[in-house]
């Protein structure tokens, strides 16, 4: 199966977040990250921890990260708007170094997108003084790195907006 | 129904080197797990985390497989993050111990009743969203004599408890604050367990 005009596959990222010693991601899947739930699956170094709804991911990061792990939550925009209270009390609150890969839907380079999700997700994350990076392609994804070291150094929750969609070849 | 004061000193007095998330009434300072603690560093409470304290319990105890983990949570605490009961279940990590303390209110706001209050099966909840054992407690007899038994199950498990309404009606300015502060238990707990 091909998506047309993909250019980000899993193992771009997966490797990323290897190569970063994740060893958790906590998440919901959206359509943005959808082909890289196969190849999750069958990487035996990172455990991943599927939730109902993406408010659990911030709190679930949270306990993995006090208890000595290095987790990363991974959820579409429209579930960053539904997990304010916890990026606020479980990221913030707390000096969470967390990284949120986000899905980004709506996202497109070519015009106004109709879709509410992307019009807003910047700005949410611009009101909650929060940084981001963008990945559209397999040689944007060594930015997880940049974000990881970010998190690490100033002790906050930083996003990685993912804006295409995976193809799976 | 169980005073919420005893509820939390029998399941403390059973800690034997558990790490507590306690949240709400659970968690309060005049009557809750700061008053009685046997072992404060191993506390990490998270009042006001708007129902999240099982899925932090549950990112502790994957974390943490070797120490059990105690989840005080507060019923509608529970409500505000339903889906935690199958989230936490599916992953079904054996050291998580949830210790639902229903007392059919919201006791911090002043008393008004919960959703589905008197009416909702928390025990067949809890069966059903898939946790391994599930225990209930309506007096404070059958919970002290029946922790080890608790204890002994495999986890997760869930304990729902029956307690008395405490209920808060001082201004949220005037209450006491406790003395440690969440921020604190965070910088404090990876290094009590040599994490960080």
């Amino acid at each position: 199966m091909t998506t047309h005009e993909a250019v980000l596959h899993p193992p771009a990222l997966i490797n990323e977040l290897k190569k970063n010693n994740i060893t958790h991601i906590v998440w919901l899947p959206d359509s943005e990250t959808n082909f890289m739930y196969q190849t999750l699956m069958a990487e035996p170094s990172i455990d991943l921890v599927p939730v109902c709804r993406e408010g659990e991911t911030m709190a679930i990061a949270a306990g993995l990260w006090v208890g000595g792990k290095k987790p990363v939550v991974l959820i579409q925009n429209t579930g960053i708007f539904e997990s304010g209270d916890s990026i606020r009390g479980l990221g913030l609150d707390i000096n969470q170094p967390l990284v949120m890969l986000i899905g980004y839907r709506g996202w497109t380079r070519r015009g106004a997108t109709p879709d509410s999700a992307a019009k807003f997700i910047e700005h949410i994350l611009h009101a909650w003084n929060l940084n981001y990076y963008l990945i559209e392609s397999d040689a944007d994804a060594d930015r997880i790195g940049l974000a990881v070291e970010e998190a690490d150094r100033t002790q906050r929750p930083v996003g990685v907006l993912i804006g295409a969609e995976f193809g799976s070849d | 129904m169980i005073n919420n004061q005893d509820a939390v000193r029998v399941i403390d007095s059973k800690r034997d080197g558990a790490l507590f998330v306690p949240t709400m009434n659970a968690n309060n300072v005049n009557f809750g797990l700061p008053t009685v603690t046997t072992d404060q560093k191993m506390d990490l409470p998270v009042s006001g985390a708007m129902g999240k304290a099982s899925s932090l319990a549950l990112g502790l105890a994957l974390a943490q497989p070797d120490k059990k983990v105690f989840c005080l949570d507060g019923d509608g605490s529970l409500l505000m993050n339903l889906g935690a009961l199958v989230t936490l279940a599916n992953k079904a990590p054996k050291n998580l111990y949830h210790f639902l303390f229903n007392n059919g209110v919201y006791a911090v706001t002043g008393g008004q009743p919960i959703p589905g209050s008197g009416q909702t099966d928390w025990e067949n909840m809890a069966k059903a969203a898939g946790y391994a054992s599930v225990f209930s407690f309506d007096n404070l007899e059958d919970l002290t004599t029946s922790m080890d038994e608790v204890l002994d199950a495999v986890g997760p498990v869930f304990i729902h408890l029956e307690v008395e309404p405490e209920i808060e009606n001082t201004p949220v300015q005037y209450r006491t604050r406790p003395s440690r502060t969440v921020q604190q238990a965070f910088r404090e707990l990876p290094e009590v367990l040599g994490v960080r």
